[in-house]
């Protein structure tokens, strides 16, 4: 393979309480590549995306076995500072999240809250980070105006700003446009092929043809277990396994 | 359908009575409380520096009255906002879901002590240990009052506040957190000002609930009705003054008007206080996208 590995888990579980919801998962995620996860509700992707920035620590009891490299080191060990951790690997949530701020305080509360108090940097920062989401244009003379006041579609591309001003490596999606209509799903579709350009990106969908749009590799969980996983053009035209390809075909899902 | 009829109309007898309570009190309370204004005048009715109402020609100057009643509301909240909120914050951001289960009742609980209880503790145990600590000449002033208040309004002020906070929804949270925010910043940047007017409106039903107590003032105060200079002098907040004086006021007399007043002016601040409550309230669901 051509291209380098950017995350890597290894031998994953994970119970909550004593239901088991990821079976012995290995998988790789490469760099500077859409990763999409797919498959029917309950399959555990949602689950396992949010390993990847340890987000299930928020959930209790809960308990994950198994490693997940990234950056040379196991994120699970104790000394790794979750908080960093979640700096270099970005997070958008199902349903658009804006805090109930201005769209400018949006974007620069990751820049303050990392400690960065350069007025100047951070609203040049604010500025770069709502073009790269493709929402300066609509935003840029009511930057001052209440976040809560933009459609869906602008509060998901608002919190992908809010993501890429603190710089990350990977941007984990999760189900970014399961609340969306279709000419705001279309557009962040197009963002997100804009941003693979300079991040990894990992995505959640339960929306089959999404995953074949805009991924380069896609990974097929059915009950906490990793099906399949390959280039997209491949598993979609020509599935290894017979459960894949009944997936893709509808029989079940 | 004529049983039907029937049940709705008692029913809305019943839903409009305390409607009609309401009306019926405050129609007693101006008529009977106006007539001192007419008979003092307004200005030196509120702004008048003393209270006699039994000397001749008596004195209803209630300014005493009314700076006793603020420094001690004013002392509570010093009390009642930090361990309220405090409490709040430690139950929804701190503690375990166990830990929470248990002390948010009991904190509850408190609430339900009578004030005679806590204006007893106040006056057998609060008042003489401070005396002695202090060196002050009585134990029963301000100070206590604030303190004992204070320990009264912490059920009211933390059960609110911590609705507010546990309305902030989880994903502002969690969207706080997945850009590197520690818990820290998270909780003082997106969960407390997103909960914030809820807690506001928590702070000033405290305090509603505070100007508006009486038995615990009336045991714990010391009842002097002078303009207090220190938290530590006696004081008498004006419900410890209706309270004292109705039973020996005689009827439609200009004592009894005086009181009247008093218990006029109480209403209008903690109506007040109540309607900027509801507003507030009002206002951080509509911010949280709760509801209209």
């Amino acid at each position: 393979m051509e291209n380098s590995i950017e995350i890597k888990a290894e031998e994953i579980n994970f119970y909550y309480g004593t239901k088991q919801a990821l079976k012995n998962i290995h998988l790789v995620i490469y760099e500077k590549q859409v990763t999409a996860l797919i498959g029917p509700s309950g399959c555990g992707k949602s689950t396992f995306i949010r390993l990847l920035n340890r987000m299930n620590d928020l959930i209790p009891h809960t308990r994950v076995e198994g490693k997940i490299y990234f950056e040379g080191q196991n994120i699970f060990e104790e000394n790794v500072d979750v908080v960093s951790l979640r700096r270099r690997v970005g997070m958008v949530f199902q349903k658009p999240n804006p805090f109930p701020k201005t769209i400018f305080e949006n974007v620069s509360y990751g820049l303050e809250v990392n400690g960065i108090k350069d007025k100047k940097f951070i609203e040049e920062k604010v500025i770069e980070s709502l073009n790269q989401a493709a929402l300066w244009k609509e935003v840029k003379d009511r930057l001052h105006d209440s976040a809560l006041g933009l459609s869906g579609g602008q509060q998901q591309r608002l919190c992908i700003a809010r993501c890429l001003a603190v710089e990350p490596h990977v941007i984990l999606f999760d189900e970014p446009c399961a609340s969306l209509d279709p000419i705001s799903t279309r557009s962040i579709e197009e963002l997100i092929l804009e941003l693979k350009k300079y991040y990894t990106i990992v995505i959640v969908t339960h929306n089959m043809q999404q995953a074949a749009r805009i991924s380069d590799f896609t990974a097929f969980l059915y009950l906490g277990e990793l099906i399949e996983f390959g280039l997209t053009e491949k598993l979609f035209t020509v599935p290894k396994q017979k459960m894949t390809e009944e997936y893709l075909t509808g029989k079940f899902g | 359908m004529l049983r039907e009829k029937l049940y709705k109309f008692i029913f809305g007898i019943l839903a409009f009575s305390s409607l009609l309570f309401l009306v019926g009190i405050m129609v007693i309370l101006f008529t009977e409380g106006l007539p001192i204004f007419h008979a003092t005048g307004v200005g030196t009715f509120i702004f008048g520096k003393s209270w006699y109402p039994t000397y001749d020609p008596p004195d209803f100057g209630i300014l005493p009255l009314m700076l006793a009643s603020f420094w001690v509301t004013l002392g509570a909240l010093l009390v009642g906002v930090p361990l309220g909120v405090g409490s709040a914050l430690f139950i929804n951001e701190l503690a375990g879901s166990k830990i929470k289960t248990i002390l948010k009742p009991l904190i509850e609980i408190l609430a339900a002590i009578p004030s005679i209880v806590f204006g007893f503790f106040g006056m057998v145990l609060v008042a003489p240990f401070l005396q002695n600590l202090l060196g002050i000449p009585t134990g029963l002033c301000a100070f206590t009052g604030s303190l004992i208040l204070g320990i009264m309004a912490i059920p009211t002020i933390c059960s609110i506040a911590e609705d507010a906070l546990s309305f902030v929804p989880k994903s502002f949270r969690e969207a706080s957190l997945a850009l590197g925010a520690n818990r820290w910043q998270t909780l003082v940047k997106v969960v407390i000002p997103a909960a914030g007017s809820g807690i506001s409106t928590a702070i000033i039903l405290g305090m509603s609930r505070a100007v508006g107590e009486t038995m615990t003032v009336l045991m714990v105060t010391g009842g002097a009705a002078v303009i207090p200079h220190s938290f530590f002098e006696p004081v008498r907040p004006m419900t410890a003054t209706i309270a004292a004086e109705m039973g020996e006021a005689v009827m439609g007399g200009a004592h009894y008007h005086a009181l009247f007043a008093i218990g006029l002016i109480l209403f209008v601040i903690t109506f007040v206080f109540n309607v900027v409550a509801e507003m507030v309230s009002r206002r951080f669901r509509i911010k949280l996208g709760l509801s209209g």
